[in-house]
């Protein structure tokens, strides 16, 4: 991977007053990789990532997204998020509009499409989650996993260079939770690049293309799924790791 | 003459009715339009000051809440004194239409506020962060995000609210507004006879059940399922 990174973070610190969430995170993702981030509660990773589009302020650090500085204060943070797809935990859909209105919002408004435009593009990624017959519905009617896949098609139609995800199958029920990870796993084969922060084990060891463990708020280890997973050098990633495996 | 005619003699009097219906009629439009600008005007600005106050500047809030809590405080009687009787010694005179129809609008903007300000509230902060993670700005967010559904959230109270301070109308008539109460009570005076108060009522039932169809037509329409 000689390319150059699409996201790069460098001595990233952040403090709630006196408590340090994130103690000095260094990590670069390239395009078409798969990256995920596991890890204890209150490890970090979900503050992390919520730096990366400046969703959290942060104390110290440097953050370089396609080659763009986004932690300048004369950064236009707006126009930068759009290459920044974010996919959240609780789904986040606004209830008032369809499947079809909450995908097309940013492209009508940000991007100034006209109505007819900006619908078409929103099928077309509904059409990518497989939710194309859902277009009309509101969230409401929708399953969890439905709407996560509505909330992974807002994030892609606006064609982003990287997507966040925050523990996007965490609030799922079991049942559920394949249908996201599938859609997931095609993004990666289509070349979508991708930071995960999540607890399936199972999927991370499977799809990702690196996996990083952090606790502390550090990076503690990281590496291919096969060496972190199959030999972790670090007495915190196996202790972590043990409390995983003891189930999967 | 047995009790119902009595009644019938002293309540609905044809005769009497006959005299004062234009009185009431005009009061009827007094009150209306008043109750009309009242609406406009108190919800217009109660929604300028959910907004500034979600702008979460303190600079901006405490002065907003200072004055929410005030005008929610005092009895809207005594604001429209204020401004019809005090407000002249400094200079300020208003005829009686402007003295109840900003008093009134100042009161119903803060409670406008408040209703507003606990929609917004009461959302997920992740509703903002999704429409900000797209790029959207915090004006955009507001006005295709936030709003309409704080907006939902706050119709029944809003439409209670609008309702209350329409029939406070009335209360202008200690500044000698002519809207339909002060109409009937002067009426009544002069008859001798309280038919104009029954023909009032009325007027009241006539104004006000309109609005509280219109007014369960908006809630269930802009109900989205849960």
């Amino acid at each position: 991977m000689s390319e150059l990174p699409i996201l790069e973070l460098v001595g990233l610190k952040k403090a709630y007053g006196s408590l340090e969430v994130l103690r000095g995170i260094d990590l670069r993702v390239f395009p078409g990789e798969m990256v995920c981030v596991i890890g204890p509660s209150g490890s970090g990773k979900s503050s992390m990532l919520r730096c990366c589009n400046r969703l959290e302020s942060f104390q110290a650090g440097q953050i370089v997204v396609d080659g763009a500085d986004i932690s300048r204060d004369d950064i236009d943070i707006n126009a930068v998020r759009q290459h920044i797809g974010m996919v959240f935990q609780q789904f986040n859909l606004y209830p008032h509009l369809t499947a079809l209105g909450n995908v097309t919002l940013a492209l009508r408004k940000v991007q100034g499409k006209s109505r007819a435009e900006a619908d078409q593009l929103g099928m077309a990624a509904l059409e990518r989650v497989g939710l194309a017959d859902k277009a009309q519905a509101h969230p409401a009617q929708l399953s969890g996993g439905q709407q996560q896949r509505v909330g992974i098609a807002r994030a892609i139609v606006l064609q982003p260079k990287i997507i966040l995800f925050d523990e996007p199958t965490s609030a799922l029920d079991p049942e559920t939770v394949g249908e996201v990870l599938k859609v997931m796993r095609q993004l990666r084969e289509a070349g979508m690049t991708m930071l995960v922060v999540t607890h399936e084990m199972g999927f991370a060891r499977a799809a990702a293309d690196r996996v990083i463990f952090m606790d502390g708020g550090v990076i503690v280890e990281q590496g291919s799924p096969a060496a972190v997973f199959g030999a972790p050098q670090h007495e915190r990633t196996k202790a972590f790791l043990a409390r995983y495996t003891g189930g999967a | 003459m047995d009790g119902l005619d009595r009644f019938l003699h002293t309540f609905f009097n044809a005769e009497v009715a006959a005299r004062y219906w234009p009185d009431i009629l005009m009061g009827l439009g007094v009150t209306a339009g008043v109750g009309f600008a009242v609406s406009v005007t108190g919800l217009a600005f109660g929604l300028v000051l959910a907004v500034l106050r979600a702008m979460q500047r303190p600079w901006l809030s405490l002065p907003i809440i200072a004055f929410v809590d005030i005008m929610r405080a005092l009895p809207p009687l005594v604001v429209i004194i204020i401004f019809f009787f005090a407000f002249p010694l400094i200079g300020l005179a208003m005829s009686a239409f402007t003295a109840t129809w900003l008093s009134l609008s100042l009161v119903l903007a803060a409670y406008a506020e408040e209703c507003i300000w606990g929609g917004i509230l009461s959302l997920p902060r992740g509703q903002s962060e999704a429409a900000r993670s797209t790029g959207l700005t915090w004006w955009q967010t507001m006005t295709s995000v936030i709003l309409p559904q704080a907006f939902r959230i706050a119709v029944p109270p809003l439409t209670n609210r609008v309702i209350a301070i329409s029939k406070n109308v009335a209360l202008g008539s200690v500044v000698a507004l002519s809207e339909v109460l002060n109409n009937a009570h002067s009426a009544t005076s002069n008859a001798g006879n309280p038919t104009p108060l029954t023909m009032a009522a009325a007027a009241y039932l006539v104004l006000f059940i309109p609005v509280i169809f219109a007014a369960r037509r908006l809630e269930s329409r802009w109900q989205w399922r849960t």
